[in-house]
């Protein structure tokens, strides 16, 4: 790696030359070191994007068969109840997770940003459950969705309420999925308490001489300049909600009554368990320019409520 | 502000000490029972892990175990090849970080450091693919990797970190960024060229973004679960999230094994976090803030 070094026998040419030289120099090495995502960004993002949609036109299971069918899967699926029906869980899941985990995430940023004692200490256990996402995330919550001697209802009963049979419940199952989109709040909650320490505290200052109560300073200047950080977040947020996938697969597998089947669940089913590739593949392109286009609206949406000038 | 009176500020004064020091109180309080609350969970999980077999299905529940019963840690190991697993996850961990560093590193230099052609609309590019969803790749990777006959191998899990994952060249040329110009200049005087001033310079000054970037891959490879579902299918070559799922099916009637081994598989990333958690907090303020 280190031997590339090369002898600089520009000493002699006049300056400009030399300069001349030295850019192409820059540019080739510009180009050389940023070969791996190059190559990467072809082979990982730009044939992805373009063989998603080409292999949506055939019916094929990868092995031994490709049937041409045209546009068939993509006017399938608008008549496909399970896709609309997996589509619209996910949306349910997305419309509802994104705002109420942005929320939650805000909320305990803010009160841990308020020069509290062993904020180090609460910040961890917040963050704690989004280190541990997956499989083990969706073990622990179906046990703990135990109907009878599960946690929850367990405390529910301590109280008097007798609790919902949560994942097992067709009504119940999308909430309890989302509950544990909340409980890993703690990723989102990070970058917001970063935002806030570059919020500058000078700000603050001014306005409490000019006798701004806490609850004007957090209106008029923390949410305000937090924006571009929330947008941000969300953003993040929006993609990673449409590909809940582990937690529906392992703690209810779709079910029951499909209540949980997801966009991704049912790509996952219909390409890699009855290789039906061209399908799956057609699914995943139209789900791609949903996420989309719900992020472009995110961003366009972004001018009329983000601060940038900070 | 107009000067007012002083007597008449003081009572206000003492007011308003007043009602901060309640809301003081309720913050903490609420801070506290946020807290318990975001705790309980892991809290049950390591109760059953260490309760005896016949407790667990008790009703109503107990909350504390009568004894601790360690030899629960014990039985996974017994059951499948755990410690196998352990292994496969290390290796394809450890090679996707060498990957990932070199690679990522190589890329966020050139990004924050050479003039080139496009260089900045090809930044942009670094910065769209980060919002690419993942499920895109599934198929049309499936085929290639099916071509390249790499199924059942470990080679999709870890082939494609050694091409600069647009999030961790982001993260890393933020950080180039930070290093001071005269370094280069120096060094460009002592004959160095842009690769040699990479491996000399920046990269040894590097280490705590470095440490950033590992720490963030280990916890990505360790929790992934839909990429080893793919591409593994024989038992002996599963990572310990794929595996963990052959226990549930496994060890339904027997709870507090199941959330042994769920302990024990999340283990090591708990490990990572606690011994690194300020790199952790520090690359999510390179990464989030300034996005």
């Amino acid at each position: 790696m280190t031997s590339i070094s090369q002898t600089q026998s520009a000493m002699g040419t006049p300056p400009v030359r030399r300069a001349l030289k030295q850019r192409t120099r820059e540019g080739l090495y510009g180009y050389l070191m940023i070969a791996p995502w190059l190559l990467g960004f072809l082979f990982f993002t730009l044939y992805p994007l373009i063989a998603s949609f080409v292999i949506g036109l055939y019916s094929t299971n990868f092995l031994n068969s490709w049937k041409w069918v045209g546009l068939h899967w993509f006017q399938a699926a608008f008549s496909d109840a399970l896709v609309q029906k997996a589509l619209l869980n996910t949306a349910y899941f997305s419309f509802v997770s994104v705002p109420l985990s942005s929320a939650l995430a805000l909320i305990i940023a803010v009160m841990l940003n308020q020069g509290i004692r062993f904020q180090s200490f609460w910040r961890t256990v917040y963050y704690l459950p989004s280190v541990v996402s997956g499989v083990a995330v969706a073990l622990l919550w179906k046990w703990l969705y135990e109907p009878n001697i599960g946690l929850f209802n367990t405390i529910l009963a301590a109280v008097g309420i007798q609790g919902p049979r949560w994942i097992l419940d067709e009504a119940w199952a999308m909430p309890s999925v989302i509950l544990i989109a909340l409980w890993g709040a703690g990723g989102a909650m990070l970058i917001y308490l970063a935002g806030l320490r570059g919020i500058p505290t000078a700000l603050y200052e001014a306005a409490e001489i000019d006798g701004a109560s806490s609850w004007r300073r957090f209106w008029a200047i923390t949410l305000p300049l937090l924006t571009p950080t929330i947008l941000f977040n969300v953003v993040l947020n929006i993609i990673g909600s449409w590909q809940v996938f582990t937690q529906v697969l392992l703690m209810s597998n779709g079910g029951p009554n499909n209540a949980t089947l997801t966009a991704v669940l049912h790509i996952y089913r219909t390409g890699f368990q009855k290789a039906e590739f061209g399908y799956a593949s057609a699914q995943g392109w139209l789900l791609f320019v949903v996420v989309l286009a719900f992020v472009l609206f995110a961003l366009r949406s972004a001018t009329s409520w983000v601060n940038y000038d900070r | 502000m107009a000067a007012t009176a002083q007597p008449e500020q003081l009572p206000n004064y003492r007011a308003r000490g007043l009602q901060e020091i309640l809301l003081r109180v309720l913050l903490y309080l609420a801070i506290l029972i946020g807290a318990v609350i975001f705790a309980l969970p892991f809290v049950w999980m390591v109760r059953t892990a260490v309760m005896p077999k016949f407790e667990v299905f008790l009703f109503p529940p107990r909350w504390l175990p009568s004894e601790i019963v360690w030899s629960n840690f014990l039985n996974p190991f017994k059951v499948f090849h755990f410690e196998r697993w352990f292994l496969n996850t290390i290796i394809i961990a450890l090679f996707s970080m060498v990957g990932t560093t070199l690679s990522a590193a190589i890329t966020g230099f050139s990004f924050a450091r050479l003039r080139f052609p496009l260089r900045d609309f090809l930044f942009v590019v670094v910065l769209a693919t980060m919002i690419l969803p993942e499920h895109i790749r599934l198929i049309p990777n499936y085929l290639l990797y099916t071509k390249l006959g790499w199924v059942d191998t470990f080679l999709p899990l870890i082939v494609p970190n050694w091409f600069a994952p647009a999030f961790f060249v982001f993260l890393l040329r933020q950080f180039f960024l930070t290093i001071p110009r005269d370094y280069d200049d120096a060094a460009y005087i002592d004959g160095c060229n842009p690769v040699t001033l990479f491996w000399r310079i920046h990269l040894p000054l590097s280490l705590p973004a470095l440490a950033v970037v590992n720490i963030f891959q280990l916890t990505f490879i360790w929790n992934d679960f839909i990429n080893p579902l793919i591409y593994l299918h024989k038992e002996p070559q599963f990572t310990v999230a794929l595996g963990l799922r052959l226990f549930q099916g496994r060890m339904s009637n027997n709870m507090q094994d199941l959330m042994a081994a769920s302990l024990i598989a999340v283990l090591p990333t708990l490990l990572v976090f606690f011994f690194a958690q300020r790199y952790f907090v520090q690359g999510i303020v390179v990464s989030g803030v300034k996005g």
